[in-house]
């Protein structure tokens, strides 16, 4: 009863405290409207750009027809999904999207770690900045251009491998883009020559910030070149490589389109070991029309990734709490 | 001792260097095949050192300059406008974000950060675009969808402004009676330049390399930016005729060209000018991917 009486009475106190909170947001919010109004042209842009096309899931629980609309198109409830994974395709795209991924995250670690290891005892700076602004250069350039260079190799009449090397080393010519079984390898490799230049130089930018007393000291003790790396520099940018890696992981059920759409040069003979989950997406959204297919894809694609996302964040923060994004 | 290290220094020069042909080597032979003499390339297939030069591929497409002409055009015109108005959103953006005080900075920063989180793909996204706001065969298709405004680019430019711009210049600014507009344009900015050519690189690149949402929403030959001709062109070299001329000539002009050069010579004029801006630029793009790299 007595409680009952007191807590009646500190209702009211309380009413009041978020009366005044509430007017103490609406005096924060009046002080920085010009702030916020800032942030207005990019909230517009998210929602456009990100959020509606959130809420337009819902197309892969519809048989969309252009005459109704987004919205009017009649629900299927889960057929794409059905028809999605009892075709042949669900399975092949995943098994590609990822055996691709697991075997770019392994080339690209190790090439970029050498890298950054081997220029980071280059002592003349000028030097060091040559040979980066190299092998940067195939990162700047589009897919596109990459998919000329790579036919200049592999154009099956006139290509460099096929005229010049195939003499040279005494194999037959080879039609490289009917011939699925090569690309699996020749992915790796134009994906590695386009990415670990950019990755090398993430971890080179780890490597300079080591304190060089660790060095020092090392070199007192008396630790050779091997020792320092394997004792010094690879433990202390070992947070910067879980990152790395771990949004790598997180990100092992998408695929760069460019590289296997373009450098493939849409080759339907590639499809067996070229074709991915943004490529089958594209191509049955503008090939075949399906739209409630394709976006059933998309989304089980999202939904995965979404996960790994969770996932790969809870691993961070085990290792280092710093380095987690959220 | 001195043996050793010698054997290491020409160990690791060797390795750049081969690293550093890989990467210029495939330009390279895309070039000399541009300005090979076909009758060569019949003979010898293509080569880095031809036996016959000829630039009769330029000088083809150099006749038939106006469909060239005008994708540079689109391509340059999409790359200014579309790297302009993505700076100034994603900086507008990134600033409050920095700013202790503000209200709702935690609900925006949200409203930012769950895009990277989750996507709701491709396929609603095109529809959006081209449904509900009837995107397709504009200009707009390929300044607005998905470029504009990177999540990354916004944490990027937040970080460096709450790391190195002094709160006391805002205070000084307050203190002063200028408005937050004024304080962010008169103040920060002029300290930010290095995160803004940083972020305007990176926009600057992301539009001029673009050919997905020219694939996507653009039909017309006259909107067709020059990473899509160059993509069509890989695939059917006729492309470039039968799209800029529909008289009569163009079996004439086919039977003239020559297709194995005049691809390349295609690819070389797409990626001049990227190639030639290198050496001026490479510097601000390296300590842009590190400092993403440090402070990210």
């Amino acid at each position: 009863m007595e409680a009952l009486a007191s807590a009646s009475r500190t209702k009211p106190a309380a009413t009041h405290a978020t009366a005044s909170r509430s007017r103490h947001f609406l005096r924060q919010i009046k002080k920085y409207k010009m702030l916020l109004l800032m942030t207005l042209p990019g909230l517009v842009y998210l929602f456009v750009n990100n959020y509606i096309p959130m809420y337009g899931v819902i197309l892969a629980f519809k048989n969309l027809n252009y005459v109704q609309g987004i919205w009017g198109s009649p629900w299927v409830g889960t057929d794409n999904f059905k028809f999605l994974f009892n075709s042949p395709d669900a399975y092949l795209i995943t098994r590609n999207t990822i055996l691709y991924n697991v075997a770019f995250i392994i080339v690209n670690l190790v090439l970029a770690l050498t890298v950054a290891l081997l220029i980071n005892e280059i002592k003349e700076k000028v030097v060091a900045r040559f040979y980066q602004s190299t092998f940067l250069l195939p990162h700047i350039i589009s897919m596109v251009v990459v998919a000329y260079l790579v036919y200049s190799f592999l154009n099956a009449d006139n290509g460099l491998v096929n005229r010049q090397l195939s003499s040279l080393f005494g194999f037959d010519s080879i039609s490289w883009y009917n011939e699925p079984q090569h690309w699996p390898y020749i992915l790796v490799i134009v994906n590695a020559w386009k990415g670990v230049g950019f990755l090398a130089i993430i971890y080179f930018a780890a490597i300079i910030g080591i304190d060089k007393e660790y060095y020092e000291a090392a070199i007192i003790d008396g630790a050779g070149k091997w020792k320092q790396m394997t004792s010094i520099t690879l433990p202390l940018i070992a947070p910067v490589i879980i990152v790395m890696t771990l949004l790598a992981i997180s990100s092992i059920m998408r695929s760069d389109f460019g590289l296997f759409y373009q450098v493939t040069m849409n080759s339907g003979p590639l499809m067996p070991t070229t074709n991915t989950i943004d490529t089958f997406v594209y191509r049955a959204m503008v090939k075949l029309g399906d739209i409630g297919m394709s976006a059933a894809a998309g989304f089980y694609q999202s939904v995965v990734c979404f996960f790994l996302i969770l996932g790969a964040n809870f691993a961070v923060r085990r290792i280092s709490k710093n380095d987690a994004l959220f | 001792m001195n043996r050793m290290s010698f054997a290491r220094v020409s160990f690791i020069h060797l390795f750049f260097g081969a690293f550093a042909i890989v990467s210029i080597f495939p330009f390279l032979l895309v070039f000399m095949v541009s300005i090979t003499d076909e009758s060569s390339i019949v003979q010898n297939g293509y080569s880095i050192l031809p036996s016959k030069i000829n630039f009769a591929a330029y000088s083809f497409l150099f006749n038939d300059f106006a469909q060239i002409a005008r994708s540079y055009g689109v391509t340059i015109a999409v790359t200014l406008i579309g790297t302009a108005v993505s700076l100034l959103i994603t900086s507008l953006f990134a600033y409050p974000l920095s700013r202790r005080g503000l209200p709702m900075r935690r609900t925006l920063s949200f409203i930012l950060f769950f895009t990277m989180l989750f996507s709701g793909g491709m396929v609603p996204w095109y529809m959006t675009y081209v449904m509900m706001f009837g995107l397709k065969n504009t200009l707009l298709a390929m300044i607005i969808p998905g470029l504009m405004l990177s999540a990354f680019n916004v944490l990027l430019m937040r970080s460096f402004f709450a790391n190195t711009i002094p709160e006391s210049i805002i205070e000084s600014g307050t203190i002063d009676g200028a408005g937050e507009l004024t304080i962010f344009l008169k103040l920060v900015v002029p300290l930010s330049a290095p995160i803004i050519a940083t972020i305007g690189l990176f926009n600057l690149l992301a539009y001029w390399n673009d050919w997905y949402n020219c694939m996507l929403f653009i039909d017309k030959p006259e909107l067709m930016n020059i990473q899509y001709l160059m993509t069509k062109t890989l695939n059917n070299v006729q492309f470039l005729i039968m799209k800029a001329d529909t008289s009569s000539q163009v079996g004439d002009l086919i039977a003239k060209m020559p297709t194995e050069t005049v691809r390349m010579a295609l690819a070389i004029i797409g990626v001049a000018p990227l190639l030639l801006a290198y050496p001026f630029f490479q510097r601000f793009y390296i300590s842009g991917i590190t400092s993403g790299a440090v402070k990210g």
